[in-house]
């Protein structure tokens, strides 16, 4: 039995009151790799920003239901979503260091969180930066600003900044399809070795990415009213050999989508 | 829809294959219990010598399968399906094999007449052979139905070869010279056996390649 960090309970998210996703129940183990798969406007994106309550940005966002981490309620009353942010990462599409050295981009957060001492703060850069598999390439240019690092090296610098505030939970939104492909596959080697100690949700338009890194794979897709639904859930391995569901089969093999 | 033309190409290619290599297994079947009632050796050469066709066909088959997994990462049914043709090629090579086996048994029996009129033995090479036609119909049609009703008649066949082991003992004892022909004729019938056992194996895959389980028969 896996054990469950994260849940939503029939959850449902309006746009100006109309309902991008609906009906949203699902169960993100720990430790593990889930991937979120469907064709493009099935609500893949604001299921993943439900889980560290980015949609509160988006004023006319409403959410129902429930979204569960660690048993406390996202939604609830007394949640700190700084604290919710911190302990649920972010990494995005486009590489988005601060303009500032490679060793402010991870120090930032620990920063932020009061750490002052210059020696801690070296320690966190380097466990960091050795975590997303960055430090060997960087550790020669550490004050050198983060922009002039290839588009890979940025996104692993994301990583590892969001690896800095010590989060359990890793949400990738589709975090190697501005990479190329040598990239990519360090980025997904980086996820395998992440996996061991995080939990990672990721996002992925790239169905050969989702069967390479995940443990779970969950495939949502809109029906014809445009909402986005959850259509089947299940081990990476049963959902991409043998789906239950036949949009599932036909999403899988490329018969849409 | 829309269809993805070129792996349904490709798809539609491999199972033409795969039904092209059932034909000339079949044929091969048939042509080397024919050559076995005649003892004709002329005939049991080109039955050999029909096998490298056979292997040759299975080794298209298997490239071609490879060729679309590498270029078009077919998934879930349609790769089940090109591991099923992968797996079929395997085991129609494997039946021409005992085919080839056969024949080359013939050969070594046709200084002699033959031990006794066949009866069972082409009983059982017609009964493997329509066997075979039924799981490659079930291959075809995505039977799973189909499948399953052409290993049922595996039970016939092992019981055609305990009958055939019994009489041909039956013979050794009563007379040991027959024991070089009769030995033969035991391992045309285990040979024929086989090429049932191979059917089912077939039929496995059919039901892997359209439920996605992977379950024994028999």
């Amino acid at each position: 039995m896996e054990e469950i960090v994260l849940e939503t309970q029939n959850l449902t998210v309006y746009y100006n009151g109309r309902p991008a996703i609906e009906g949203i129940s699902l169960r993100i183990p720990r430790r593990r790799i889930t991937a979120i798969i469907g064709p493009s406007g099935c609500g893949k994106s604001t299921l993943l920003r439900c889980f560290n309550r980015m949609n509160d940005l988006i004023p006319s966002a409403r959410v129902t239901g429930r979204v569960l981490f660690e048993g406390v309620d996202l939604y609830g009353p007394d949640v700190d979503v700084v604290e919710v942010r911190r302990r649920i990462g972010m990494v995005f599409q486009k590489p988005n260091p601060f303009p500032k050295s490679i060793y402010e981009n991870v120090a930032f957060g620990p920063r932020i969180q009061g750490i002052r001492d210059r020696r801690r703060l070296d320690e966190i850069v380097e466990r960091c930066l050795r975590a997303a598999a960055l430090w060997d390439e960087v550790k020669d240019k550490l004050h050198q600003n983060a922009l002039t690092l290839s588009g890979g090296q940025q996104q692993r610098l994301c990583i590892a900044r969001a690896l800095a505030t010590e989060p359990e939970v890793l949400l990738m939104d589709e975090p190697a399809s501005a990479l190329d492909p040598i990239a990519t596959m360090k980025i997904e080697d980086l996820m395998r070795e992440l996996a061991r100690e995080y939990t990672i949700v990721i996002v992925t338009h790239n169905m050969q990415q989702a069967a390479r890194v995940s443990d779970y794979t969950a495939f949502m897709l809109a029906g014809e009213d445009r909402v986005g639904r959850l259509i089947e859930f299940g081990p990476t391995q049963q959902i991409f050999t043998r789906p239950r569901d036949r949009r599932t089969e036909d999403y899988i093999t490329g018969r849409f989508g | 829809m829309q269809a993805r033309v070129m792996l349904e190409r490709d798809l539609s290619a491999i199972r033409q294959d795969v039904l092209r290599l059932g034909g000339m297994v079949e044929q091969a079947i048939d042509r080397c219990i024919e050559a076995l009632k005649r003892l004709d050796v002329e005939m049991a050469r080109e039955i050999i010598a029909f096998d490298e066709e056979i292997n040759r066909m299975r080794y298209q088959i298997e490239e071609a399968c490879l060729e679309t997994i590498a270029t078009q990462q077919p998934m879930a049914s349609d790769l089940r399906a090109i591991i099923a043709a992968m797996f079929c090629a395997t085991n129609l090579e494997r039946m021409g094999d005992h085919a080839k086996s056969i024949a080359k048994l013939t050969i070594e029996m046709a200084d002699e007449p033959l031990l006794k009129p066949l009866i069972d033995i082409p009983r059982m090479a017609q009964i493997a052979k329509e066997m075979l036609r039924q799981v490659l119909e079930a291959y075809v049609e995505h039977d799973p139905e189909k499948a399953r009703a052409a290993v049922a008649r595996d039970d016939e066949v092992d019981a055609l070869d305990e009958q055939v082991y019994r009489e041909l003992i039956t013979y050794m004892m009563q007379d040991p010279r027959t024991i070089f022909r009769a030995t033969r004729l035991l391992w045309i019938s285990h040979n024929l056996e086989r090429i049932a056992d191979r059917v089912t194996n077939i039929a496995e895959r059919v039901i892997f390649m359209v439920t996605g389980e992977l379950q024994e028969l028999n």
